[in-house]
């Protein structure tokens, strides 16, 4: 598995694609620090930036790669290589390239704005861990979606909507529920509702670690009373790293069985 | 017995590729899978390669039976059909990557000459012609020394040097014993290659013999009106 890796890695990192999307973190950072000129108020900008970008380059880099990479993976199939070894290599190479762009591109700006000086580290820290997170969710989402599905536009097109339904339509359905059941008590409805979408997930956990009230929102605040911040962020991290299993399982599931 | 086939189903969807192909491939023999497209010669290799889970029968290659298996396709050389490579790496890189993925030993240098290939060896694969990409593609298959050698229509964009390259190449490997299975439509290809001949019809093995039985099975002089007459002879192998 991890010659595959070491392979698909590289030859992400020397596509295009991942130098634009790198650049444009870098970019990203520094129009961010030196127009607000505080660390604190940049990562929160920048989570509401990742938070809906990072999903959607995930899934839509996941699904190109594996069907710019089908003809290949037919070659290494017929190599005495594991099946699932394969399928680890080739995912955990495209969100890795991923990851280091996101890593690499919002890093270094703020370590030359002094990141390292400053106390903001932690929240920042955080906001790449979940970021990688992210990336690593909808990349496997994608993997998945992409094996199921022999056509190519089909697959694009499923990748796509499930992005927009839990970067956009979620929110808006869940909030139309809170409104619809408002006589009702939603504690428990909007604890699962949120740890079933790992976008507000994300989104809840960098508030909590923030410890900004007025950006919580419901959910937030539940998951504060409920859990306590410690809690809370234990908790939900370790939702988002159910997430992260999820679509790996059901990739190793689905490669072992599928014929190509 | 270099592979043994029983009773192998295969369905894709309502379309039954497979309907029970029984089947043994023995050392030393060039054979010729022949058949109609569709006839399921692709879906054939590919259940023997354990790139198609077959839904019913089971595949012996070399004395190992492959259900769950991996480690015997290292005592397998296959040849796809379209070779399509990431397009970002250089040549002399894939070489250098399939070598490090088989981990066994490898004589690409002789084959890169044979096919004059040294010139691209620095070039980028998405910068190939589907002829370079074919030679290739033989390298990347020739250059392990399996047993079992497997092509899928090896003659696909290749130019007449190459070609006749490619014939002796095969020649070379069955002097040393290999058993070859090739698909192919070119016909001359078959009658000068082939030892056996073997037909699959609607996912049915129709016929298995040489070239010999052949002709004086369809009372035809001339190969290619045979395998078009095949079909029509009511006779079963």
């Amino acid at each position: 598995m991890l010659k595959i890796l070491k392979y698909s890695f590289y030859d992400l990192i020397r596509s295009r694609w991942s130098y634009v999307y790198f650049l444009f973190y870098l970019a990203l950072g520094f129009v961010l620090l030196f127009l607000n000129n505080d660390v604190s108020k940049a990562v929160i900008t920048l989570m509401n930036v990742i938070i809906v970008l990072i999903p959607l380059i995930g899934t839509i880099f996941g699904v190109m790669y594996y069907y710019n990479s089908r003809e290949f993976t037919e070659l290494l199939l017929a190599q005495p290589i594991k099946r699932s070894s394969i399928f680890m290599g080739q995912y955990f190479g495209v969100a890795g390239s991923l990851t280091m762009s996101l890593v690499l591109g919002l890093g270094i700006p703020f370590l030359l704005y002094g990141l390292l000086r400053s106390n903001a580290i932690f929240d920042f820290s955080l906001l790449l861990v979940t970021g990688a997170f992210l990336t690593f969710i909808f990349v496997g989402l994608s993997f998945v979606i992409a094996i199921s599905n022999e056509n190519k536009i089909k697959g694009f097109g499923y990748a796509v909507l499930l992005w927009l339904f839990l970067a956009v339509v979620y929110d808006g359905l869940f909030l139309m529920s809170l409104i619809i059941f408002e006589e009702y008590p939603l504690d428990t409805f909007s604890l699962v509702a949120t740890a079933l979408n790992p976008i507000d997930l994300s989104r809840i956990l960098i508030l909590l670690k923030l410890d900004i009230s007025a950006l919580l929102g419901y959910t937030g605040a539940i998951f504060r009373k409920f859990f306590g911040t410690d809690l809370g962020f234990l908790v939900s991290m370790a939702i988002l790293f159910l997430w992260t299993l999820l679509p790996i399982l059901s990739l190793r599931y689905k490669a072992k069985r599928k014929d190509f | 017995m270099t592979i043994a086939i029983n009773n192998l189903h295969k369905r894709f969807g309502k379309n039954q590729v497979l309907k029970g192909v029984d089947l043994s491939i023995d050392e030393g023999h060039i054979y010729a899978i022949l058949g109609p497209n569709g006839s399921g010669k692709t879906t054939l290799i590919k259940s023997i390669l354990g790139m198609v889970i077959p839904d019913k029968g089971s595949i012996t290659v070399l004395d190992r039976a492959i259900k769950k298996d991996w480690k015997y396709r290292k005592k397998i050389d296959y040849l796809p059909q379209i070779a399509n490579f990431p397009p970002n790496i250089k040549v002399k890189e894939l070489i250098h990557m399939i070598k490090d993925l088989r981990n066994s030993p490898s004589a690409e240098k002789e084959l890169i000459e044979l096919f004059g290939l040294d010139p691209f060896l620095d070039k980028k694969l998405s910068t190939l012609s589907g002829g370079t990409k074919q030679k290739v593609n033989i390298v990347l298959t020739f250059m392990f020394d399996s047993p079992l050698i497997i092509l899928d229509e090896p003659t696909t964009g290749l130019d007449p040097k190459a070609l006749i390259r490619l014939k002796e190449l095969i020649q070379k490997e069955k002097t040393q014993g290999k058993t070859i299975l090739i698909t192919t439509h070119i016909m001359q290809f078959v009658e000068e290659m082939a030892d056996e001949i073997l037909y699959l019809l609607e996912g049915e093995i129709y016929f298995k013999g040489s070239i010999t039985e052949l002709l004086e099975q369809t009372e035809q002089t001339n190969f290619e009106h045979a395998i078009a007459a095949i079909t029509t002879s009511d006779s079963h192998a």
